[in-house]
C-alpha cells in the first residue's frame, strides 16, 4: 500500500471529510467515528488521511516521538537526556497507525522487548502500537469487532493519554495522545458506550444514490489502480492545498473565539436534545471553531455550529425506546426546530 | 463459444468455468468467489479448473474454519525461536498466499474476525502482523474462494466478505460438470500481461454503473467489481478496450446475483437518464414499443443501446428465487444479513479469554507460549551457566515458566421472546416487547447477550427478528409488526422451541420469554377450537419443559386468568402478571431470569 487513494480525489461523503478535517486541524475535539454502508470508502478515506498531516516536530531519538515544545508530557528518557543538554529535534511524519484485528495486547500496549531478553539476558521495553500513535492518529478499522479486552485498554488510553504497562516485570509508563479513529458497520454489532463516548464526532456515511456520482467514484478508482504514480501526482497539487488549508486552519485556531450568542445555542441544542453534561457543548464549541478556522472565517457563527452539530451530537443523545426515529433525524428534527427551517 | 455474449442459454457450468479463467487473471483485484453449494465433484471440478488456469507458482492454499489468528496472520515460530535463543517470525497463511488464492472452506461459519483479517489482506494487499512480539507488514496480494455450505437463508459468509469478492456463484442446483474451456494457461498468462493495458471507454462505465442503480445494487464495491471484470474480460478475448460484450459478461456475473429490485418497465425512461452522456453513435431509442411491462417480452427483442444491452444481461442472469422474491416486491434476504453466525461460533469454539497466569496447561488453559518465553527469558544466562555443556544457543525452558491463557466458558444467552400477537392488544402489546427488547440490548451490549423475536398470531408464527445484538437490525425488522387474529399458542411455543434448539447447537443458553394471555384458540393445524388449541398448548408447553428450557411466562392479559398460571406451570416457567407492563418493568423481569439461567449454566 505504498500510495494511499488521495484524500482530494475522494467524491462526496462530505461530512465525513469534514469530520476528519476538523480533527486534523484540532486534535482536541477528539477522534472520528466512521458507521455505515459497505463499500462507501470510509477505510479509504482514513488511510488517505496521512498524506494530509503536515509534518510535525518530534525529539529525536525518542521512542515515542515527544514534542520537543511540550515540556510537561516528555517522557522518562527525554526528560533524563534534557538535564544533560538541549534535546536534538527533527521533523518527522504524524503516524496513522493501524490497529489490526486479532493484534494481541502485547502488542498494543508494549511488552519485554524478547529479542534482548532471550539473547542477552536483558530487561528492556518495546514499545507497541500505543506508542507508535503518540501524537498521532489511531486507525481501529471494524471497530466494532475488536476484542473486549483489546476495547477496555483503548478506553482507559484514550482518556488518560498515558500508557501504564505493568507486565512481565515491567514497570512502564509513557505518553499515548492519540485521535482514535474508527469505523464499521452498524449492523454488525453495537459499541460500547463506553468506547462511543470516546469519540468527538460521529459520522454516517450513506451509499451515493446519484449517478453521476457514482460513476466519477468509479471512473477516477479506475485511472487510480491503472497508474498509482500517476493519479497520486495529479492530485498531489489539490492534497498539498489541502494541507496548507488545514496548517493555516491550526494557526488560526487560537486566535478564534466563539461568541456568547453561538455559545448559547449551542448549550440550547444541547438542552433541547438531553446530552449528558457538558461534554457535547465543549465538542460543539471546539469543532465549530476548528471548522471556521478550516474555512478561513473571522468569527465562529451558526452557520459554522449548524455543519458540525450532526456529528458531534448524533452519538451523544439518550437512547428513547419510545422514539423511532434514528439519532440523525432527532439532531435534525431539533436544529429545525431552533434555526428554524 | 460465445461465452461474452448476454445470452440467457449459457449454460451454469460453462458459466462457472468462465468465473474460473477470470479469476485466475487477477485474483487480488477480483476479490475472488463465493461457492454455494455442497461439497462434491462439481465444486472439486470448479477448484481443480481454477488451479490449472492459475499460474503454477501461485500458491492455493486451504483455509480450515478454526483456523488460529497466529497461523492466519503470522506470529512466533517457536520452534525456530527455541533453537536460535530469539524471536523468530514465521509468516500466516496470508502472507503465504501472497499472489495466490486462499480458499476458505464452511465459510457460512467462518468466525467474524477471521473475515476481517481476509478484507483487509483484499483491502490493502498487505497482512499486517502485530502480535506475538512480532511486527510486520507483509505483502498478501490475494484472491478468496468463500466454500458456502450453508442451507437456510441466513447461513452465509459475512456480508463484509462477500461484499469484496467480484463473483457470487452457486452450485445447489449444479450436478454435472461440463465441458472444459476453449481457454487454458496461456491464454490467462496472455491475459494476464494484457490486462494493466486494458482501457474502460465512459459508454461501458455509465452503463455498468447505471446498471448496479437501476437493479438496485447499492455497494460502490460491485460497481468497481463489475469494472474489473469487464477488463478482466477484455484481457482474456485479447482486446484492449472494453467492448460490450465485456460490459454484459460484468454486470451479468456481479450484478445478477446482487439484484436488490427490478427495472421499471422499458416504457419509462429510467430518472437517470438525463444525467447520462449521451452514447455517440446510438441509434434512436427503441419508441415502437408497446406498453409490455412483462420482462419476458423485453428479453425477446434485442435492446439497442449499450446500457440497455448490460441491463438486460444482468436481469436474465437473475437467480430464479430471487428473482421471484423481487417480482413480488419483497427485499431478497441476502442483503440483509451479517456475519452474525461467525460471531457466536467464536464464542462457542472456546470462550472468552480471561487472562494469562502462570501454570501448568490443562482444559480451559491453553499453554501460552510467548509469556512463558517470556517468563524464561531473564534466566538464560544462569542456566546456561548451570549446564554448560549444553547447546549454548537453546533456550532452557522450565516447568516453573510455563504460562496458561485461561478461557472462561461461555455464559452467553440468547433471549427469545415470543409474543402474541393475535387479537385487539396486539399493537400495545407489541409495542412493549419491543421497547423491551431494545432496552435489554441497549443495556446488555457488555453481556453481549443476543435477542430474538417470535410473533404468533392467526394460524402461523414466525421469527421477526433472529438472534441478533445489532440495535440496528432490531429497530428495522420490529418497525412494522402485524398484529390481530387467534392465537395459535401451540404453534409459537414450536417456533420459539426449534430456534432454541437452534441456539443450543450454536453453543449459546437460550431463554423463551413468553408474552401471552394464555388463551389459545388455534390448533396447530390451524383449526379453531378453544379445547383442542388448549390442550396442544399444554402438550407444547410441556416439551419445553422435558427439554429443560429455561423459560418466563409473562401474562399480558388485563384481567389475569387461570390458563396463563396453568400454562407457565406446564412449562415449568416462572409466572409474571404484568396487566399494565411498561418495557422498562418488562426487561427487568427478564433479566431476572436470564441471570438465573446465566448462573445455572455458567
Amino acid at each position: 500500500m505504498a500510495q494511499p487513494f488521495p484524500f482530494s480525489a475522494l467524491v462526496g461523503q462530505d461530512e465525513m471529510r469534514r469530520a476528519i478535517i476538523i480533527a486534523a486541524v484540532d486534535p482536541q475535539v477528539g477522534g472520528v467515528l466512521v458507521f455505515g454502508d459497505r463499500g462507501t470508502g470510509k477505510s479509504t478515506a482514513v488511510r488517505a488521511l496521512a498524506a494530509l498531516l503536515p509534518d510535525m516536530e518530534v525529539v529525536d531519538g525518542c521512542r515515542y516521538g515527544c514534542d520537543p515544545g511540550d515540556q510537561a508530557r516528555l517522557c522518562s528518557e527525554c526528560r533524563e537526556r534534557q538535564m544533560q543538554g538541549v534535546l536534538p529535534t527533527r521533523r518527522a511524519r504524524v503516524p496513522v497507525v493501524d490497529l489490526p484485528l486479532g493484534a494481541s495486547e502485547d502488542r498494543v500496549v508494549g511488552a519485554l522487548d524478547l529479542e534482548r531478553a532471550l539473547s542477552r539476558g536483558e530487561k528492556a521495553f518495546e514499545p507497541g502500537l500505543l506508542a507508535r500513535a503518540h501524537r498521532g492518529f489511531l486507525y481501529v478499522d471494524e471497530v466494532n469487532l475488536l476484542e473486549d479486552h483489546l476495547v477496555d485498554l483503548l478506553i482507559d488510553v484514550a482518556a488518560s493519554g498515558e500508557n501504564v504497562v505493568e507486565r512481565d516485570g515491567l514497570s512502564v509508563r509513557h505518553p499515548a495522545r492519540f485521535v482514535l479513529v474508527g469505523s464499521g458497520n452498524p449492523e454488525e454489532g453495537e459499541l460500547r458506550p463506553q468506547l462511543l463516548d470516546r469519540f468527538g464526532l460521529c459520522v454516517e456515511v450513506k451509499t451515493a444514490t446519484d449517478l453521476a456520482t457514482r460513476i466519477e467514484v468509479v471512473r477516477r478508482r479506475d485511472s487510480y489502480e491503472r497508474d498509482p504514480t500517476a493519479f497520486v501526482a495529479s492530485w498531489a497539487e489539490a492534497d498539498a492545498t489541502l494541507r496548507q488549508a488545514i496548517l493555516d486552519g491550526r494557526s488560526r485556531l487560537k486566535g478564534l473565539e466563539v461568541g456568547d450568542a453561538v455559545m448559547e445555542q449551542a448549550a440550547r441544542l444541547c438542552l433541547s436534545l438531553g446530552t449528558d453534561g457538558v461534554r457535547a457543548e465543549l465538542a460543539l464549541m471546539r469543532a465549530s471553531r476548528a471548522w471556521a478556522a478550516f474555512t478561513g472565517a473571522d468569527a465562529v457563527t451558526e452557520e459554522h455550529l449548524k455543519q458540525v452539530a450532526p456529528p458531534v451530537l448524533r452519538h451523544r443523545l439518550r437512547r428513547n425506546v419510545l422514539d423511532d426515529a434514528g439519532s440523525t433525524t432527532r439532531v435534525e428534527r431539533a436544529m429545525a426546530e431552533m434555526f428554524g427551517a | 463459444m460465445s461465452e461474452a455474449a448476454p445470452d440467457p442459454a449459457l449454460d451454469p457450468w460453462t458459466t462457472a468455468a468462465l468465473v474460473a479463467l477470470l479469476l485466475a487473471i487477477d485474483p487480488h483485484s477480483l476479490g475472488g468467489a463465493s461457492l454455494r453449494g455442497p461439497a462434491g465433484p462439481v465444486r472439486d471440478a470448479w477448484l481443480g479448473l481454477l488451479r490449472a488456469c492459475i499460474p503454477p507458482q501461485a500458491p492455493m492454499r486451504r483455509l480450515p474454519i478454526g483456523v488460529s489468528e497466529g497461523r492466519l496472520l503470522g506470529g512466533l515460530d517457536l520452534a525456530a525461536t527455541l533453537r536460535a535463543g530469539r524471536p523468530i517470525g514465521e509468516r500466516g497463511v496470508l502472507a503465504e498466499a501472497d499472489g495466490g488464492v486462499v480458499v476458505a472452506a464452511m465459510a457460512e461459519r467462518i468466525l467474524t474476525t477471521t473475515a476481517a483479517c481476509l478484507s483487509a489482506a483484499l483491502d490493502t494487499g498487505t497482512v499486517t502482523t502485530a502480535r506475538d512480539g512480532i511486527a510486520s507488514v507483509n505483502p498478501a496480494r490475494i484472491g478468496v474462494v468463500a466454500l458456502d455450505e450453508g442451507i437456510a437463508d441466513d447461513e452465509r459468509p459475512p456480508v463484509a466478505l462477500l461484499d469484496r469478492m467480484a463473483f457470487l456463484l452457486d452450485f445447489t442446483e449444479l450436478t454435472r460438470v461440463g465441458d472444459d474451456p476453449d481457454y487454458g494457461l496461456d491464454d490467462v498468462t496472455d491475459a494476464r500481461a494484457l490486462l494493466p493495458r486494458v482501457t474502460l471507454g465512459e459508454e461501458a462505465l455509465s452503463a455498468l454503473v447505471g446498471t448496479a442503480v437501476v437493479l438496485g445494487v447499492d455497494s460502490l464495491r460491485a460497481s468497481l467489481m463489475a469494472m474489473r471484470v469487464a477488463k478482466t474480460a477484455a484481457a482474456l478475448n485479447g482486446r484492449s478496450e472494453v467492448a460490450k460484450e465485456d460490459a454484459a459478461l460484468a454486470a451479468r456475473l456481479v450484478f445478477g446475483p446482487r439484484a436488490t429490485r427490478l427495472p421499471p418497465p422499458h416504457d419509462q425512461p429510467p430518472e437517470e437518464q438525463p444525467e447520462e452522456p449521451p452514447p455517440p453513435e446510438e441509434p434512436p431509442p427503441p419508441t415502437d414499443e408497446s406498453d409490455q411491462p412483462s420482462d419476458e417480452q423485453e428479453e425477446q427483442e434485442p435492446p439497442q443501446n449499450l446500457e440497455d444491452l448490460v441491463l438486460e444481461a444482468a436481469k436474465a442472469s437473475i437467480p430464479p428465487g430471487l428473482l421471484e422474491q423481487l417480482r413480488a416486491g419483497k427485499p431478497p434476504q441476502q442483503s440483509r444479513g451479517s456475519g452474525k453466525a461467525g460471531a457466536m461460533q467464536k464464542k462457542g469454539a472456546r470462550g472468552r479469554p480471561t487472562g494469562i497466569r502462570k501454570g501448568a496447561p490443562q482444559p480451559g488453559a491453553r499453554l501460552n507460549l510467548v509469556e512463558t518465553l517470556r517468563a524464561a527469558a531473564p534466566w538464560q544466562r544462569l542456566r546456561r551457566a548451570e549446564q554448560p555443556d549444553d547447546n549454548a544457543s537453546r533456550v532452557h525452558v522450565r516447568s516453573d515458566d510455563f504460562h496458561v491463557t485461561r478461557f472462561r466458558p461461555r455464559t452467553e444467552t440468547t433471549t427469545i421472546f415470543a409474543v402474541d400477537a393475535s387479537g385487539s392488544a396486539a399493537a400495545s402489546r407489541l409495542a412493549e416487547a419491543k421497547g423491551a427488547v431494545e432496552l435489554l440490548l441497549a443495556d446488555c451490549y457488555v453481556r453481549r447477550d443476543q435477542v430474538a423475536v417470535i410473533g404468533f398470531r392467526g394460524t402461523t408464527a414466525e421469527i421477526l427478528l433472529p438472534p441478533t445484538r445489532s440495535l440496528v437490525r432490531a429497530k428495522r425488522a420490529l418497525a412494522g409488526l402485524p398484529g390481530g387474529g387467534g392465537t395459535p399458542i401451540a404453534t409459537g411455543l414450536g417456533v420459539a422451541m426449534a430456534l432454541a434448539d437452534q441456539v443450543r447447537r450454536r453453543g449459546q443458553t437460550p431463554t423463551i420469554v413468553m408474552l401471552t394471555d394464555g388463551r389459545a384458540n388455534v390448533g396447530r393445524d390451524g383449526s379453531g377450537g378453544r379445547a383442542k388449541a388448549q390442550a396442544e398448548a399444554m402438550e407444547a408447553a410441556k416439551q419445553m419443559r422435558l427439554a429443560g428450557l429455561a423459560s418466563l411466562l409473562v401474562d399480558i392479559s388485563p384481567r389475569p386468568a387461570p390458563q396463563g398460571q396453568e400454562l407457565a406451570g406446564a412449562m415449568g416457567a416462572r409466572y409474571v402478571a404484568l396487566p399494565y407492563a411498561d418495557a422498562t418493568l418488562l426487561s427487568q423481569a427478564v433479566k431476572v431470569v436470564t441471570a438465573e439461567t446465566g448462573g445455572r449454566n455458567g
